[in-house]
């Protein structure tokens, strides 16, 4: 089974809501549209106050180079636009709207047929994910009009489709692959067309063997989709782990994907890449697991973009139970403790993960015992440890010459260190230097 | 439910722990006590006792009175040192009192002078045990004899060592492999049983708190490096298998030169520090004044290792 060469750890996988099917969260009264919902410059609001919109009307238009359009997931009246705390309590631009109603775009096909061919050119293709804002859905929400643009002089020659999901807790891609494979590898199709790669690999961990199979079984009536199963190790969905894992081949450090010719997107992405390309539908829904160790039950569900996490939450499981300690938006290893229950989900958000109150705070750190565990862990090959140190010191110089902008923040370090040194927050801090540095010298 | 707790990721932690490690190395270490009370008797078992109380309650007390920081000896790295420096030092009545000096030097200097666990750059254990090989030079070299197992008795005959009476020139006579594989033969208590340690060791690379990369280097270096000597003359020189199974190449390579705090980080650097301690074992019993070396060569590589760290990276991603 593939797998990358170097480090990694194995958390509890605790996919506990592996088998609770999607379900629809109902739009509530207002909804609050963030401009800043991926990778990039917000998008420039193009609605005003008073004006009527419908669902999937363009609302953000992406004016700068790396920014997507946002569109609206409701229907109503512009009540304002204005900014909004996130998730994490930061202001961000936003359009908020009063819902009425729910009138769809007439572009939008909104049957339940399944459309297979796609007579589009790959030009057409990428102008289209541009039109429809779709970003990459495994967290890091790059635009997807920009990756699928291959630059002068780079080659792709894999697509590869992350399916590992290897964080733990998360099960909206395993619900997404047992529910809608077929359209899936249609949007998995059309993403290769566009790339004019010979095949994709869809890299799916071991521990899903049921969508293993259903995907296998499915990808059989479609040209060049080939599925590869993954050892059950994190972080095997990294994109330059996943790169490792399937192709045997290294992105150098400071470089992309596509300078080692591959091209890695997520799957929720290659569904959203289905509904925007075959049914003029823009990315205006998520799907999300609502997951936790002391939930009475476990939920994967779709969501309008902009339903706030208090509503997805009463809607799911009524309230947090009196244990909760944390609420987490993303897996236990890479996502971010929310601040903000009232803020709007944004685009990429996979989860809302409830932790206990005895889950959700750190053991007290002692000294390092210089076990090197952490070196042993990271799978790009740092020294944790060592950044640990300079970042104490500021020593920023040295930092950057030992890699530090390598670190792909993946937690390996933090998660296996005995010491229980905070050395993950300790490399973000010392990456934030490094980039101030480098900016100041330019 | 009150306010929700904030953090950056990764929001779990394995259940590795500083002090499941020590506690391991301490579990680890028992099959070659139970050796030493086997074939020392009740002599090795107080010193032991004594040892490990004397090293817990120093830093204890310094913890309290001289750093005033919570206590950490609940770690169990204190038992850890007290162990291994009473598996150095020979089973006798005398060491009841000396092992306590060696502990008072092993943790006070060798340790919490550098503030505590895991800043020190020497281990303590061998600190302790060097200070008190310079110190009771006739009292650290007064081995008491194996006769049968579990001697009763305090008072026990003494006599030379393997690699003492082979420095004195007599071949080792009537020792055996096998008696210096259990464990047969005289020497500092934890050291003598080749099979004890090695179960410990064996425990301990099962558990990954350490791997195979120090204590097979520094066990091969000194076998092929005795080998080849051996080789050239076998009169002179000892036999190479003889010379790994006796004295403290066994313990000194699975749990002294292993020593997490002590020893480089990258396995490249670990190559170099087992390589460079066999090497200088070797060198120190053939040609030093000493008939052992193992304590030498291991903290002469501990100085090296601040260097080796700094050499010795680990293979990054991309290369």
């Amino acid at each position: 089974m593939k797998t990358f060469r170097m480090g990694g750890v194995h958390p509890e996988e605790n996919k506990i809501s592996n088998d609770a099917a999607i379900e629809v969260v109902p739009v509530g009264k207002q909804m609050v549209v963030l401009m800043n919902q991926h990778l990039g410059a917000p998008a420039t609001p193009v609605v005003q106050k008073g004006d009527k919109v419908k669902v999937g009307q363009l609302i953000g238009e992406a004016q700068a180079f790396m920014c997507a359009n946002v569109h609206s997931p409701v229907s109503g009246t512009v009540l304002k636009v204005d900014t909004c705390k996130d998730a994490f309590g930061l202001a961000k631009p936003a359009v908020y709207i009063t819902v009425e109603g729910d009138e769809w775009m007439e572009t939008i096909d909104r049957t339940p047929d399944i459309k297979r061919e796609c007579a589009l050119e790959p030009k057409e293709i990428v102008a289209k994910l541009k039109e429809m804002g779709i970003v990459g859905l495994g967290g890091a929400t790059f635009p997807a009009h920009i990756k699928y643009s291959v630059p002068e002089g780079k080659k792709a020659e894999y697509l590869i489709i992350n399916a590992a999901e290897c964080e733990p807790y998360l099960t909206s891609d395993y619900r997404v692959m047992m529910e809608h494979a077929e359209e899936v590898c249609i949007g998995v199709s059309i993403l290769r067309k566009a790339l004019g790669v010979p095949n994709a690999y869809i890299g799916i961990e071991s521990n899903k063997p049921l969508a293993i199979k259903k995907m296998q079984e499915t990808a059989k009536q479609f040209e060049g989709i080939i599925i590869e199963p993954l050892k059950v190790k994190y972080p095997q969905g990294a994109e330059k782990q996943l790169i490792n894992a399937v192709t045997g081949r290294k992105v150098g450090s400071g470089k992309l994907p596509i300078d080692s010719g591959c091209v890695v997107s997520n799957l929720g992405t290659s569904f959203a890449v289905y509904e925007a390309i075959q049914k003029n539908k823009p990315l205006i829904e998520n799907i999300l697991t609502v997951t936790g160790k002391d939930l009475k039950t476990q939920h994967n569900c779709l969501v309008r973009i902009g339903t706030t996490y208090n509503e997805i939450i009463s809607h799911t499981i009524g309230q947090l139970p009196e244990s909760t300690g944390k609420v987490i938006s993303g897996g236990t290893m890479m996502g971010k403790a929310v601040v903000n229950l009232d803020a709007p989900t944004v685009k990429g958000n996979s989860s809302v993960l409830v932790m206990m109150e005895s889950e959700a705070r750190r053991a007290p750190e002692t000294n390092c015992i210089r076990c090197g565990k952490c070196a042993s862990a990271c799978p790009m090959g740092l020294e944790p440890y060592l950044f640990s140190l300079l970042v104490k010191n500021n020593r920023v110089e040295e930092s950057k010459e030992h890699n530090i902008l390598d670190c792909i923040e993946c937690g390996c370090c933090f998660f296996s260190c005995p010491a229980n040194k905070p050395l993950t927050d300790e490399i973000r801090l010392g990456k934030n230097r490094v980039r101030a540095m480098l900016a100041a010298k330019k | 439910m009150s306010l929700l707790n904030i953090s950056g990721s990764p929001h779990v932690h394995s259940d590795e722990s500083t002090k499941k490690i020590m506690w391991r190395v301490n579990a680890a270490l028992v099959p070659a006590l139970l050796c030493a009370i086997a074939y020392f008797g009740i002599n090795a078992l107080l010193v032991s006792i004594v040892s490990v109380l004397a090293c817990v309650l120093f830093q204890w007390l310094i913890e309290k009175f001289i750093m005033k920081v919570p206590s950490t000896v609940s770690d169990g790295s204190a038992v850890v040192t007290g162990l291994l420096l009473a598996f150095n030092v020979p089973a006798t009545v005398d060491m009841l009192w000396i092992v306590v000096i060696g502990a008072l030097v092993a943790i006070g200097i060798g340790k919490m002078s550098f503030g505590g666990l895991g800043k020190n750059p020497f281990n303590p254990a061998i600190v302790g045990r060097i200070f008190l090989l310079i110190s009771f030079p006739v009292q650290m070299t007064t081995w008491p004899q194996v006769g049968g197992l579990f001697p009763m008795t305090f008072d026990v005959p003494t006599g030379a060592t393997p690699l003492g009476a082979f420095k004195e020139g007599a071949l080792g006579e009537g020792v055996t492999f096998m008696d210096a594989f259990l464990g047969h033969i005289g020497g500092s208590m934890g050291e003598v049983s080749a099979i004890a340690i090695l179960l410990g060791a064996a425990y301990l690379c099962w558990k990954k708190i350490i791997t195979w990369h120090i204590p097979v280097t520094f066990i091969g270096t000194a076998f092929v490096f005795s080998a080849i000597l051996w080789l050239v003359n076998p009169e002179t020189y000892m036999d190479p298998l003889m010379t790994i199974l006796t004295g403290g190449i066994m313990l000194g390579a699975c749990f002294m030169a292993t020593d997490m705090v002590t020893s480089p980080m990258a396995k490249s650097g670990q190559l170099i520090f087992g390589f460079g301690c066999g090497l200088l074992t070797i060198i120190i019993r053939n040609w030093g004044s000493y008939p052992e070396g193992v304590s030498f060569a291991i903290l002469i590589m501990n100085s090296v290792t601040p260097l080796l760290n700094r050499w010795c990276k680990p293979k990054r991603f991309a290369e």
